[in-house]
């Protein structure tokens, strides 16, 4: 089993949902993050001050998938948050050991 | 009809009180989401701090008999305690307690301006006995100079610069805004500045409600100094209306050219900027000229919001900029753009006005900053001396919500 993150543009959070949604029977958990990546930050500009904004928002993906799917799910997310403008963000995934399934205890692949 | 005077006159001051949630918020909006809370508290106390000093003093060093006949300052004990103002003088119309009222306000929303000056780094036990001294040294003689007629018939002394000076000054672009302007930024001086970062600010929306509660209220403030429902009254709405959107077209053109881009900041701006500009010109100037007195404002402040970065002045909210610099440019309006058929009766230097009103609005713009430049100085740096008036760089950082009040605006603020 592997989890997959993802952190990408919070603009094609709704693709990439709708997306995964068509090809994958599991659920997904998103989070507000900040970061920056090789775009860096921005500025903003109040009364003729400027202000360097470091992080960006990002929306972060985190899904639990079988061995089999991850790559799937790696080219539906790259497919649908691809602008192909700085700033897309990062896809990477970690083996798990172990998932449980609160409600019934069920352990594995069978708790996906 | 003094009937219908007093009924206007109710509901301007109704508008006016509104101003102060209005201020709270379009400051509050502007900082760190961990002082949003500290600026009401300082905003809103004012209101609670000059309420009081009026009964007991206030009333008498604004509207009193000059003491000594100078024109400096009324007689504090004259109005002690508001004796007198119980007994209705059967006229119908606004009497001296009506007054009362209105002028705490004033007074009130004029420190209130200056908590700019000391926005996130200021001991809330250090303002609230700023303020009570300073509405006693700068506000209160400045009011008397400014706002107290002198009385032929029964001898009362009123202010030098109303009287001796004869300034134009309709609703206070002196007395009100430019004591507050330069009394932020002397505070600001001696204060330092923020430790913390500048943060951006955190709520715009607030910023710029709050810009338009002080708009609505600014009705009343210019409206109810027309001292009645009569043809003054709704020629100042007017021409307030005028100056505030015009100072939106002022401002958003200079941050154009300037900055790239015009910002909804700079909207909220243009527009107290045009407002402060016609608070001493409202009743001197044509609807022509009080556009042209909003869009100059509007320009001028939106240059003059930088000068603080070149000065290293942590001025945090533009007071200064604002409400000094903007009532010196409305100020020298009365004297440029003067019409002699607006209901001043002013006729201005560009249409052949005789140079006294240069001289006049000179001398009154000269005093009342000088005098509330080096009062306000005074009364900050002696009382750093005697107290600790700022709180410790970690309060700072930490913001002074939770530190100094132990509440925060926002649940999910730690």
């Amino acid at each position: 089993m592997k989890i997959v993150t993802a952190v990408i543009q919070p603009y094609r959070l709704e693709q990439v949902k709708n997306a995964l949604a068509d090809t994958l029977h599991t659920g997904l958990t998103v989070s507000d993050v900040k970061g920056y990546g090789v775009q860096k930050g921005h500025t903003e500009m109040y009364r003729g001050t400027e202000f360097q904004v470091d992080f960006r928002p990002k929306v972060r993906i985190d899904l639990i998938v079988t061995d089999e799917d991850a790559e799937g799910v790696i080219q539906t997310i790259v497919m649908a948050a691809r602008t192909g403008s700085l700033g897309d963000g990062k896809i990477w995934t970690q083996d798990i050991s172990n998932v449980i399934r609160v409600r019934t205890g069920e352990r594995g692949v069978e708790a996906i | 009809m003094p009937q219908a005077d007093l009924a206007w006159l109710l509901a301007a001051f109704a508008l006016v009180a509104l101003m102060f949630p209005g201020l709270a918020f379009y400051y509050g909006g502007l900082l760190g989401k961990n002082n949003i809370l500290n600026m009401f508290m300082m905003v809103l106390s004012t209101l609670a701090v000059t309420a009081i000093l009026y009964v007991l003093y206030g009333y008498g060093m604004v509207s009193g008999n000059s003491v000594a006949g100078l024109g400096i300052v009324g007689n504090p004990f004259e109005f002690f305690g508001m004796i007198g103002f119980e007994s209705d003088d059967g006229s119908g119309g606004p009497q001296s307690i009506y007054w009362a009222a209105f002028f705490v306000l004033f007074a009130a929303i004029t420190v209130a301006i200056v908590a700019s000056g000391a926005a996130g780094r200021m001991r809330f036990g250090a303002w609230i006995i700023f303020s009570a001294i300073w509405l006693t040294v700068v506000y209160f003689p400045i009011a008397h100079w400014v706002f107290t007629y002198t009385d032929e018939e029964t001898g009362y002394v009123g202010g030098w610069l109303r009287n001796v000076v004869h300034l134009h000054d309709f609703a206070g672009g002196t007395a009100v805004h430019m004591t507050a302007g330069v009394g932020a930024l002397a505070l600001a001086l001696v204060l330092g500045k923020s430790k913390a970062p500048q943060a951006k600010p955190h709520n715009l929306p607030f910023a710029i409600l709050g810009a338009g509660i002080l708009w609505f209220g600014w009705f009343g403030f210019n409206g109810g100094s027309a001292a009645g429902a009569n043809f003054l009254s709704q020629y100042v709405v007017m021409t307030t209306l005028l100056a505030g959107c015009a100072g939106i077209i002022g401002y958003l053109a200079i941050e154009r050219v300037r900055d790239g881009r015009p910002s909804a900041l700079g909207l909220a701006t243009g527009a107290i900027a045009g407002l402060v500009g016609i608070t001493p010109s409202a009743d001197a100037v044509n609807p022509l000229g009080a556009l042209a007195v909003g869009a100059a404002s509007g320009a001028v402040v939106c240059w003059a919001i930088t000068w603080k970065q070149k000065w290293g002045v942590d001025d945090t909210l533009d007071a200064f900029a604002v409400h000094g610099i903007g009532g010196i440019v409305g100020t020298l309006c009365v004297v440029l753009i003067g019409a002699k058929s607006a209901p001043a009766g002013v006729t201005g230097l560009v249409f052949g006005g005789d140079w006294s009103i240069l001289w006049r609005e000179l001398i009154a713009i000269a005093a009342t900053c000088l005098y509330a430049f080096i009062a306000t100085y005074a009364i900050a740096w002696t009382l750093n001396k005697v107290m600790n008036i700022r709180v410790d760089e970690e309060t700072e950082h930490r913001g002074l919500d939770l530190t100094l009040h132990a509440e925060s605006a926002y649940a999910e603020v730690e």
